[in-house]
């Protein structure tokens, strides 16, 4: 019989949990109450005697010195009304989980199977509110009602019930049978557009039809027959292939022939945007350098770090899941990620994360369409999820941004990177060859299958739509990973196993399938892979997209080890089933072959999508730039917008220091507040070499032309590089697109447009990478970012993100972004244009302009390349980078980081109006500070680049700018800093 | 004569590997024990002068901080660690591993081993935060740990480091036991007399970090590991710093004392 455990504050100690909740309902749905308290409880469904469960509820759950605690009895008093908050059945419930251990700890036995620990927390409001109010609370902050069940109860309603449980055991009960259907493919063509939508196939009619083609083959269905399968596809057989042909999974937009038309209506075919833009810069770019290790065909891109190290860098995204579930989507996303470098090579260390978030204002005051959340609360789970992630893994969180535009509100993008550290040999071999062999054995470790994350793959090809199916959400379990982890490093360097891979999307499905290539075959028992509870059916066990799980190749005489290792870690690890030459994928289920499919039809029959493309360029708006009234008034307006303002407050929150190879940290200066434009990690504790990470992402100028979107992107990306010390050459780049719908079709009209998007903005990757000669070492995209309910339809701005990475020679030679003496002479590097189109200046005025920022590979490449180089001759004391906000913003941050202020003159850079050189975001310039002794030799440097000397630092924390028109700005550092470090000071 | 420092790994532990290089470049023969192989061979410990408990997230810091590896640690390793103690060996709790030590009852352990008498919970702000604290050794605390040290950086990254005793007494016992071995400060400084951001989470008194009454027996909430050289801090490219940071030298004191204690 279930027990509760009820745990509270003592009274007199304070209640941080409560008290944040009261402040959370105060700033996020304006609900004033008088007092806020949090009772834990834990439900132990689970037979103990009465003296046994008075042990747990005092050794393990309470904490003596501040708490108090009852069994099987309530400790809500004095209070307006309770809310209680449980998971729903089958939703992973991490501290449950952990309590089940430490009872087991207590008692000195574990827990019988069924009986479990169940975490629920109960909130106790004080004030005047009522029932409605309350429900208000619940569903739209302290709940999430696809995960979470709750319920309000009055003071009253409470003493009725004496201390009964209010929620039920959240006991997974609905079950699938293990029967194996057959899915009739004998029918019309609607019927089979019908039955892809039904099942969360998200396949198209011409793929359903060369299923359909497959299965009417005389050779497929004699060889059916003797293998005892039905003719007709087997359920599991079509969900197999729906997962493997997934947009998700085959990238078949970015494989497709696209027939472009540009806008002189000349037409041309783009035999595949990977291998035009992506592949292609890789392989020409690769010819000149040798730090390439391995790219695209493993889980992460590698290159090399020095003689005896290699780093793997992967980033993906994670927005579907994050839509409907912010927490859960977010920290599946971190963790997923990290599997990938936890699986790349014969598997790397995780050293850092990065993370991107492309969100709508968190100030959204209009109405939110069906199915969608607040953006602020979509804000605060996101950051939470990759908070909680990232640290509970032990991995620093080292570089990110967080980026605003209204058709985010859409979908949210949530990209999370991932860098990873690898000897380059092990037991003398390179460490980033792999292969299953036939005769090796498929081993399943670290977390367990339950029905969560099915059809994840599939539901993130389409669009965020009424039926989407709520089993995609899940929630992360960073210590069943790390626990994972940490073994797998172990088993790896003792050669336990001869290749590994990740469970993603599509789960084992996925990870069998694919290492299933090398030796040309699988065979898969699903009734032996280890479930959370009974009632799977077997298409579910090898789809469900459960967290926390690799797959591995384990050779039969290595087996015994391995497995010896796992269980001494703690780690599940299950043998369910051996690679083979047999050219097929087979599953079995108690003894019966429910699946059979042929590799090659598997990898490669789907058919090629041919698409076309038309380029239009879009008619822009007059750009008008308003007359000036009081610039200081509007340099704090583009501080304090919200693409510009400091994110301190939510970076401040992630573990960013953790193993202890932090160099250059996201906030610089004398205060520890400046924001910095690279990271830089020394990785490997006794080599002064060092690792810089950095990323550009510029979707607001994706309505003007994709082309400079994407060129800028990269250009940011790699001159944030460059600030820290990064020579061009050295550098590394992942392209992560996220996309509307680029398909023309009744419910996307302007496909065609969106794909010549897509088109120049390969094409600007292509030009942009080749020129500054950055390999694409690995990338993904992300097609289908549109919300469409009813007549509501948004589709986010086309966005790239792009992360840069390069290996540094001495970490002691890196350059912050923070002005530090004064004297030093500041100057602005590069050409500043009148280039106001998608500026923060504009969109604080509801203008998106015309005049997009461009960049001139060839002269920024020079500079990059000049600058560099004074930076390794020590010439220079802070380097940041101008973007977001323009000049203006570059010299406040640098100023108002390092304590002092700026006396300049703007005349010297040519710009005639004082808002276009102050605001404009002209690309590829610097505002850099030399101490003036070294003035001559920088300048000498920089020789065939632009540089303008603007003035000087000084000691009075003012920010001084004259221009040809006399005193542009006379503003205190402090207001400045003010301006901008409020809007986001949550 | 080599002194031999263990670092404890496994269940969420995650700050073992720069634990570790501390260690080794204080001088010790430093090696990572997975807590199963510890529990294996309880004997193992004899081999070893110091024990330390890392920060990291043990067990995802589900319950409470701390917790579910504490009451793991004193049920498996009681015996073990009470003669480790009684040894007159050195142990040190960094973060996680503090938190540990106190919800165990291995500080400050005023009335005997296995009693929790302190407690480090939420902090006051509600969030876990990374940022860089000043440090105040007391001169008066018999802590080895923290010897010839004084007004110091370390970067403190936890959520729950809000150090509470039980009650007024108890805390009159810390503060004149000479158990308050470290206190957040101002950058002068002076005493944080509470107020944020110097003191970070709102702990009672300022406390850091405490030891026991042999000042052997150590813990902080700040990362020691964490600042072992100048490229670790965070004005390093702006301030002329030592090439070696000041975490360093906590280590190198109980390196030291076991070096004399043992030889």
């Amino acid at each position: 019989m279930p027990h509760r455990i009820e745990v509270a504050m003592k009274p007199g100690f304070p209640d941080a949990s409560g008290a944040g909740v009261r402040k959370q309902l105060a700033e996020d749905l304006g609900i004033a109450v008088d007092a806020v308290r949090v009772i834990d409880v834990y439900t132990v469904n689970a037979t103990v005697t009465p003296e046994e469960l008075d042990r747990v509820r005092a050794e393990l759950f309470t904490d003596p010195v501040i708490q108090r605690s009852v069994t099987d009895a309530t400790l809500a008093d004095d209070f307006s009304y309770l809310i209680e908050v449980g998971f729903r059945p089958g939703v992973t419930d991490n501290v449950g989980k952990s309590a089940a251990e430490g009872i087991a700890d207590t008692l000195g036995r574990s827990l019988a199977p069924g009986e479990a620990v169940y975490k629920s927390t109960q909130y106790l409001l004080s004030g005047a509110i009522d029932a409605k109010t309350c429900e208000h609370i619940a569903r739209d902050l302290l709940a999430n009602e696809l995960i979470q069940r709750w319920v309000v109860k009055s003071a009253d309603e409470m003493t009725k019930l004496q201390g009964q449980s209010l929620l039920g055991l959240p006991v997974v009960t609905e079950r699938s049978s293990a029967e194996v259907h057959q899915v009739n493919l004998g029918v019309s063509d609607d019927a089979l557009t019908a039955l892809s939508r039904s099942m969360t196939l998200a396949l198209e009619l011409r793929e359903m039809k060369a299923i359909q083609a497959y299965y009417a083959t005389p050779d497929v269905q004699a060889r059916r027959k003797k293998l005892g399968l039905p003719i007709q596809p087997t359920d599991i057989e079509i969900e197999i292939l729906a997962q493997t042909w997934s947009e998700h999974c085959k990238h078949k937009i970015f494989d497709a022939r696209v027939h472009y038309t540009d806008e002189t209506g000349k037409t041309r075919v783009i035999d595949s945007l990977f291998k035009t833009y992506v592949r292609r810069v890789t392989e020409e770019v690769g010819r000149h350098i040798n730090w390439l290790v391995s790219v695209f065909h493993d889980n992460a891109g590698i290159i090399k770090f020095d003689d005896q190290w290699n780093i793997a860098v992967k980033a993906e995204t994670h927005n579907s899941p994050s839509a409907l579930d912010p927490y859960g989507g977010a920290i599946t996303g971190i963790v997923g990620v990290n599997r990938d470098i936890a699986g790349a090579g014969l598997g790397c260390k995780c050293i850092f994360n990065t993370d991107v978030f492309c969100f709508a204002s968190p100030f959204h005051d209009a109405a939110i369409p069906s199915r969608l959340l607040h953006p602020r609360r979509v804000l605060r789970g996101v950051h939470q999820g990759v908070k909680d992630g990232g640290n509970q893994s032990g991995i620093p969180d080292v570089n990110g941004a967080i980026v605003f535009h209204e058709r985010f509100l859409g979908k949210p993008l949530v990209f999370c990177g991932t860098g990873g550290l690898i000897p380059a040999t092990i037991g003398g071999k390179p460490s980033h060859v792999k292969a299953a062999r036939p005769g090796d054995l498929i081993v399943m470790t670290g977390g367990r299958i339950g029905k969560d994350g099915i059809h994840g793959a599939t539901f993130s090809s389409e669009e965020l739509h009424e039926g989407s199916p709520a089993t995609a959400v899940q929630i992360g379990d960073a210590i069943t990973q790390k626990k994972m982890t940490d073994f797998l490093l172990e088993a790896r360097d003792l050669e336990l196993y001869t290749c590994i891979t990740d469970n993603g999307a599509g789960g084992l499905s996925s990870s069998v399938g694919e290492m299933a290539k090398d030796p040309g075959g699988a065979e898969v028992h699903l009734d032996k892979a280890p479930l959370k509870y009974a009632g799977l059916a077997p298409w579910e066990i090898f789809l469900s997209e459960a967290q926390e799980r690799m797959t591995l190749a384990v050779a039969p005489d290595r087996l015994q080890a391995f497995l010896d290792l796992a269980r001494r870690r703690a780690v599940e690890a299950t043998v369910i089933g051996s690679f083979t030459n047999s050219g097929r994928l087979e599953c079995y289920y108690e003894g019966k072959r429910i699946a059979s499919l042929d590799m090659e039809f598997l990898h490669d029959g789907v058919p090629r999508m041919d698409l076309n493309a038309v380029w239009t360029p879009p008619v822009l708006g007059p750009e008008t730039i308003p007359a000036y009234a009081d610039l200081e008034a509007e340099l704090k307006a583009v501080l304090g917008s919200l693409n510009v303002c400091s994110k301190e407050s939510f970076v401040r929150m992630y573990d960013h220091e953790v193993l202890a190879q932090s160099v250059l940290k996201q906030f610089q200066g004398a205060d520890h507040d400046g924001p910095g434009d690279a990271a830089v990690i020394r990785p490997v504790h006794d080599s002064q070499r060092g690792v810089a990470v950095a990323c550009g992402i510029c979707p607001k100028y994706s309505d003007l032309d994709t082309y400079w979107m994407m060129a800028c992107a990269v250009d940011e990306a790699v001159r944030n590089l460059v600030c820290v010390g990064a020579q061009p050459g050295r550098i590394a780049g992942l392209d992560n697109f996220c996309w509307p719908d680029p398909v023309q079709s009744d419910k996307t009209p302007d496909g065609e447009y969106k794909l010549a998007q897509l088109v120049r903005c390969g094409e600007a990757l292509y030009d942009a990478c080749t020129y500054y000669g950055i390999p694409l070492i690995s990338g993904k995209d992300r097609m289908k970012n549109d919300y469409k309910i009813g007549d509501t339809k948004i589709s986010i701005p086309p966005t790239v993100l792009f992360t840069a990475v390069a290996v540094l020679d001495d970490v002691n030679q890196v350059v912050s972004m923070d002005v530090k003496n004064p004297g030093d002479i500041v100057y602005v590097l590069g050409k500043t244009s009148h280039e106001m189109g998608g500026s923060e200046y504009l969109g604080l005025r509801g203008q998106l302009g015309a005049s997009v920022p461009k960049v001139d590979f060839a002269s920024a490449l020079r500079l990059y390349r000049a600058l560099a180089t004074a930076m390794e001759h020590g010439l220079v004391a802070s380097c940041h980078d101008c973007s977001d906000g323009g000049l203006a913003v570059a010299l406040a941050e640098s100023a108002f980081a390092g304590g002092y202020g700026m006396s300049l003159d703007l005349s010297g850079i040519g710009v005639d109006n004082p808002v276009v050189a102050l605001f404009s975001e002209s690309q590829s310039r610097f505002v850099v500070s030399v101490p003036a002794a070294s003035a001559a030799a920088f300048e000498r440097a920089l020789i065939g680049s632009v540089v303008v000397r603007l003035g000087e630092v000084i000691p009075e924390p003012m920010l001084k700018i004259v221009g040809q028109s006399g005193v542009l700005l006379d503003a205190p550092l402090a207001e400045l800093k003010e301006a901008w470090q409020k809007p986001l000071r949550w | 004569m080599a002194v031999r420092a263990l670092v404890l790994t496994g269940f969420g532990i995650n700050c073992d590997a720069e634990t570790q290089v501390a260690f080794s470049r204080a001088g010790a023969t430093a090696e990572r024990a997975h807590l199963n192989d510890l529990i294996d061979a309880p004997d193992r410990l004899r081999d070893y002068h110091i024990l330390a408990i890392p920060g990291g997230f043990s067990f995802g810091d589900d319950v409470a901080s701390g917790k579910i590896l504490a009451n793991r640690l004193r049920y498996k390793l009681g015996a073990a660690l009470k003669q480790f103690v009684a040894d007159g060996k050195l142990a040190i709790g960094i973060c996680n591993g503090f938190q540990v030590m106190v919800k165990m009852g291995l500080l400050p352990a005023i009335g005997g081993l296995f009693r929790q008498e302190v407690t480090l919970t939420h902090n006051e702000s509600g969030r876990f935060e990374d940022r860089w604290v000043y440090l105040q050794p007391n001169p008066q605390s018999p802590c080895v740990w923290t010897r010839n040290l004084r007004t110091f950086e370390l970067p403190v990254r936890h959520g729950e480091g809000r150090f509470l005793a039980q009650d007024d007494t108890l805390l009159r016992a810390l503060q004149d036991g000479g158990h308050v071995a470290l206190r957040y400060c101002t950058r002068a400084g002076l005493p944080a007399k509470g107020a944020y951001p110097a003191n970070p989470n709102a702990s009672v008194d300022d406390i850091a970090g405490i030891c026991d009454a042999s000042g052997r027996i150590f813990g902080l909430m700040p990362h020691p590991e964490a600042y072992t050289e100048r490229a670790h801090h965070p004005r390093a490219t702006r301030e002329p710093l030592p090439a070696e940071g000041a975490g360093l030298q906590l280590f190198r004191n109980a390196v030291e004392y076991a070096r004399d204690a043992f030889n």
